[in-house]
C-alpha cells in the first residue's frame, strides 16, 4: 500500500514530514491524550494497577518461556475442536496457506477484523493479486484501506485523520456528499459494510489470546464487526502470531482487565468473544470450517536472547504509543514499519533480525521511560532502545561521525587530566561564539540544538577549580552532624555491609 | 564516614553554582563532603547511543573516584541512574563489577539523600516566588524519585507552587537525541516550553541540569525570561536570605 511518504527514507525524514503536517499533529495529539487520560483515570479507579501489572508480566514470561509446551497443547486442544491449525515460520509461508484456502474454497470476497498481523504479512494485496477483494471492517482499517494506506497506530490505525479527512473518503465511496458527522458516517460504514459480511465468503481475524488450555481464541473488540466476521462467512481463518498464547482461563481474568484499561481505558470493550472450534450442530451460527494459522515471522528470534525476549511479551494494547512523548509530534508512519511508537522501534528491527535498513528507527526516542510506565506488562523499551543501538555500533554500522565522536568522548573522559585540558581547550575555543554569556552560532554539533534554543557559555571556573576555596570555607564554620544522624548513616553502611541496603531506584 | 560529591561532568562544567549550592545545603546539616578529582562523566551519553566500551572507559572514573565512599550524592537523577546501570555495563568484568554493585547501594539523588537519609525537608528556606516544577524522567520514573522534591518544595516559606500541566511528559532532551533528531527534540522542547509559560511562574525549578538547560535555552531562544534554576540552587538562595 501507499503512503503519504513515500519517498523518506530514514525516520529523520518521515519524521520531518510529520512535523510539518498540522493536521496529522494535532489528529494524533488530540487522540492519544484521550487515551491516555482515559488509561489514567481507569488505572487510578482500578487501585492495585501495579500489583495486576506485575501479575500480568508473570503470566508473560511464564508462557514464553514455555512457548513450545503451550503452543502444542493449544494446538492439539484446537485440532480436539474441529480447527486446522497451520504453522508459517515466514511471512510468505503464511500468505500461502491463507491464499490456497482461498483457492481452494473458491473465495471472491473475505471480510476482515484486528488485522495487525495480517498487516505485518501484506495480506491484503496479496488476496487482491488473486482476485479475491479483501474488506477491512474495524471502522479505522476499513477508513486507511480506503486512503490506500497503513495504519499509524496499533488500536487505532486511522489516528492521523481527522473528521472532516475521513469525511472526505467515505463521500468518495458514498458517491455523495457526507456530513463531517460522527454518527453519519459511521452510519454509512455499517450500512456499506452489512452487505459485505452477508456476501464474503471467508471471515479472517488476528487474535488477542490464544487460551491453551482448550484451544481457544479470544478477541477483544468494540464495534461488533468481529463477531460478524466470525460468525457469518462458512470459512473462518484467524492468524495469530506465536506469542498469543496465555496457559488458561483463569489467566484471561488478568489480561482483561490489563488489556482493555490499558488500551482505550475501559475495564472492558463492549464485546469479548472466546471462539471455541468451528459451528457445532447445536449452533444457530458460526463457520463450518475453521483455520487457525500461528505465525513466526522473526518471534522465535528472540527466544532465548536475553535482552529481547520479553518483547514477545506484548499484548498489543499501544499504550506505549499514547505515552510516548516523540509518537505524539510524529506519528506512526514515521516509524516505517507495521508496528510503531515505542514497540515498532523495537519490534521492527528485532522481527527483522535487526536489519540494516531499520538500523536508525532506535534512534527516535529521548529514552524517557514513559513506554515502560505504561506498559501493562512491565516490558523495558527504554532499555531495548540502547541494546538496539549498541548491536548496530557493534554491527560495525554505527554512523563515522559519531563513532569518532564517541571515541574521543572516550579518549577524553577516560582521565581527569585529560578532561581538564578539554574543559581549559574548550573555554578557549568559545570565545569565538560566545556573545553577552551566550551561544546562538549553529555550527557543528550545534547545528540542530541551536535552532530551537540558545547555549549557555561555559563560566571562567568549573566546579573542580572553585572547590579549594569553598571546600575551606565549609571547613572553618563546619558543624557536627547529629548524633542521630550519624547513627543513621552508620546503620545503613552497616546494613549494606551485610548485603541488606537495597535503597530505592 | 566519607560522604563524596559526584559532581556530574554538565555541573562541573556549565553549572559550577549547582553543586556548590549543595554542597553548602548539606554541610549545614554536618554533612562534609569531599571531591575526589579523578572523576569525570558517568558516561550516560556514550551508554545510551550504544558505545559501551567508550562508555566504560568513562564509567570507570567514577567507579575508582567512590571506591572508598560511603555515600556518594549527585545533584542530577539522571547521572544518579546512570550508577544504577553499571552493573549491567561491567557485567563481563569481575572486578569492576563488584565496584559497580556497590556503588549503586551507596549512590544517591541530592533530594533522595536529604529526604531519605539525613530525614530533612524543611531546611528553613524562604522563597516568595511563584515556581513550577519538572520532574524530569529518569529522575522520576527509572529512580522512583518522586516525593522527596514536592515534600522539599512545600516546606518553603512564602513559595508558590503552580502545577506544571504535562509535567512527566519528556522536556526533548534525551542526550544525543536532542543533536541526532533536532526537530523532533525541538517540537518536544517547544511544547514543553509552553506548558511552562501556560503557568505564568516566575521559576522553574527542577533536579536535573541536562533537561533545565534544554527547556531554558528554549525559553532564551523565545526572548522569554522565566528564571530555571536547579533545587538546590532555589533552596540555597533561599536558606540565604534567612
Amino acid at each position: 500500500m501507499s503512503r503519504a511518504d513515500a519517498g523518506a527514507q530514514t525516520v529523520k525524514e518521515r519524521a520531518g514530514l510529520a512535523l510539518n503536517n498540522e493536521f496529522l499533529r494535532s489528529a494524533v495529539r488530540f487522540t492519544t491524550e484521550r487515551l491516555r487520560n482515559g488509561k489514567q483515570a481507569a488505572t487510578a479507579e482500578h487501585g492495585n494497577w501495579d500489583d495486576w501489572r506485575e501479575r500480568g508480566r508473570q503470566i508473560r514470561l511464564h508462557t514464553i518461556a514455555h512457548l513450545d509446551y503451550y503452543l502444542n497443547a493449544f494446538a492439539e486442544n484446537a485440532r480436539a475442536n474441529g480447527a486446522f491449525v497451520h504453522f508459517a515460520e515466514t511471512a510468505a509461508e503464511a500468505v500461502d496457506i491463507a491464499l490456497t484456502i482461498a483457492k481452494h474454497k473458491a473465495a471472491s470476497s473475505v471480510v476482515k477484523s484486528k488485522s495487525m498481523v495480517s498487516e505485518e504479512l501484506h495480506l491484503n494485496q496479496a488476496l487482491e493479486a488473486i482476485g479475491v477483494e479483501a474488506v477491512e471492517t474495524d471502522l479505522g482499517e476499513y477508513i486507511i484501506q480506503l486512503a490506500k494506506e497503513t495504519p499509524s497506530h496499533i488500536i487505532i490505525p486511522a489516528i492521523h485523520k481527522n473528521r472532516f479527512q475521513i469525511a472526505e473518503l467515505l463521500s468518495k465511496e458514498a458517491g455523495e456528499t457526507l456530513p463531517p458527522d460522527t454518527a453519519i458516517l459511521a452510519g454509512f460504514v455499517r450500512m456499506k459494510l452489512r452487505e459485505k459480511f452477508l456476501e464474503a465468503d471467508i471471515g479472517m481475524t488476528g487474535c488477542n489470546f490464544g487460551i491453551a488450555e482448550t484451544g481457544s481464541m479470544v478477541l477483544f473488540e468494540n464495534e461488533g464487526n468481529a463477531r460478524m466476521v466470525t460468525t457469518v462467512p462458512k470459512t473462518q481463518i484467524t492468524l495469530m502470531g506465536m506469542e498469543r498464547l496465555i496457559p488458561s482461563w483463569a489467566d484471561l481474568e488478568v489480561m482483561a482487565t490489563l488489556l482493555p484499561r490499558s488500551a482505550t481505558g475501559q475495564k472492558l470493550t463492549v464485546y469479548m468473544s472466546g471462539i471455541t472450534g468451528p459451528r457445532r450442530s447445536e449452533d444457530a451460527d458460526g463457520p463450518d470450517e475453521q483455520h487457525i494459522i500461528i505465525i513466526d515471522n522473526g518471534r522465535s528470534l528472540q527466544l532465548g536472547d536475553p535482552e529481547f525476549q520479553e518483547l514477545l511479551n506484548c499484548i498489543r494494547c499501544g499504550a506505549c504509543l499514547n505515552a510516548c512523548p516523540v509518537y505524539r509530534h510524529i506519528g506512526g508512519h514515521a516509524y516505517g514499519g507495521t508496528y510503531s511508537g515505542p514497540i515498532g522501534a523495537v519490534l521492527t528491527p528485532a522481527l527483522k533480525g535487526n536489519v540494516a535498513e531499520w538500523d536508525d528507527i532506535a534512534n527516535a526516542s529521548s529514552l524517557c521511560g514513559a513506554c515502560y510506565e505504561a506498559c501493562p506488562v512491565k516490558i523495558p523499551l527504554h532499555d531495548m532502545l540502547v541494546y538496539l543501538r549498541r548491536r548496530k555500533n557493534e554491527a560495525g554500522r554505527g554512523d563515522k561521525l559519531e563513532t569518532a565522536g564517541m571515541k574521543g568522548f572516550a579518549a577524553v573522559m577516560g582521565s581527569s587530566g585529560r578532561y581538564r585540558s578539554a574543559v581549559s581547550a574548550l573555554k578557549l575555543g568559545q570565545r569565538l561564539v560566545v556573545r553577552n554569556g551566550e551561544i546562538r552560532t549553529r555550527i557543528g554539533p550545534l547545528k540542530g540544538w541551536n535552532k530551537y534554543r540558545v547555549t549557555p557559555a561555559l563560566p571562567k571556573q568549573s566546579f573542580r577549580d572553585r572547590w579549594g576555596t569553598v571546600e575551606a570555607e565549609l571547613r572553618r564554620d563546619v558543624k557536627e552532624m547529629a548524633p542521630e544522624t550519624e547513627a543513621k548513616l552508620q546503620a545503613l553502611i552497616r546494613q549494606r555491609r551485610n548485603g541488606g541496603d537495597e535503597h530505592d531506584g | 564516614m566519607k560522604i563524596s560529591l559526584f559532581v556530574t561532568c554538565l555541573s562541573d562544567v556549565l553549572f559550577p553554582q549547582v553543586a556548590e549550592a549543595m554542597a553548602r545545603l548539606l554541610a549545614r546539616h554536618g554533612v562534609k563532603l569531599e571531591f575526589p578529582k579523578v572523576q569525570t562523566c558517568c558516561g550516560q551519553p556514550a551508554y545510551n547511543s550504544g558505545y559501551w566500551e567508550e562508555s566504560r572507559q568513562s564509567a570507570r572514573t567514577i567507579l575508582d573516584a567512590f571506591e572508598d565512599s560511603d555515600f556518594v550524592i549527585a545533584p542530577s537523577g539522571s547521572c544518579t541512574h546512570m550508577i544504577h546501570q553499571y552493573p549491567g555495563l561491567f557485567r563481563e568484568d569481575p572486578v569492576y563489577w563488584a565496584k559497580a554493585k556497590a556503588l549503586h547501594h551507596k549512590t544517591y539523588e541530592f533530594t533522595q539523600f536529604m529526604v531519605q537519609v539525613l530525614g530533612v525537608t524543611d531546611l528553613g528556606a524562604q522563597f516568595p516566588h511563584k515556581v513550577t516544577y519538572h520532574p524530569s524522567c529518569h529522575g522520576s520514573r527509572l529512580l522512583g524519585v518522586k516525593e522527596e522534591p514536592m515534600a522539599l518544595l512545600g516546606s518553603v516559606r512564602g513559595l508558590e507552587l503552580v502545577p506544571l500541566p504535562y509535567a512527566e511528559d519528556c522536556c526533548g532532551f534525551g542526550g544525543t537525541f536532542a543533536i541526532k533528531m533536532a526537530d523532533i527534540s525541538g517540537a518536544m522542547v517547544t511544547e514543553k516550553s509552553d506548558h511552562v509559560l501556560e503557568t505564568e511562574a516566575e521559576v522553574l525549578v527542577g533536579l536535573d541540569m541536562a533537561c533545565l538547560m534544554n527547556i531554558a535555552g528554549n525559553l532564551r531562544h523565545r526572548g522569554e525570561q522565566v528564571r530555571v534554576m536547579h533545587l538546590a540552587e532555589l533552596l540555597y538562595e533561599g536558606v540565604s536570605h534567612t
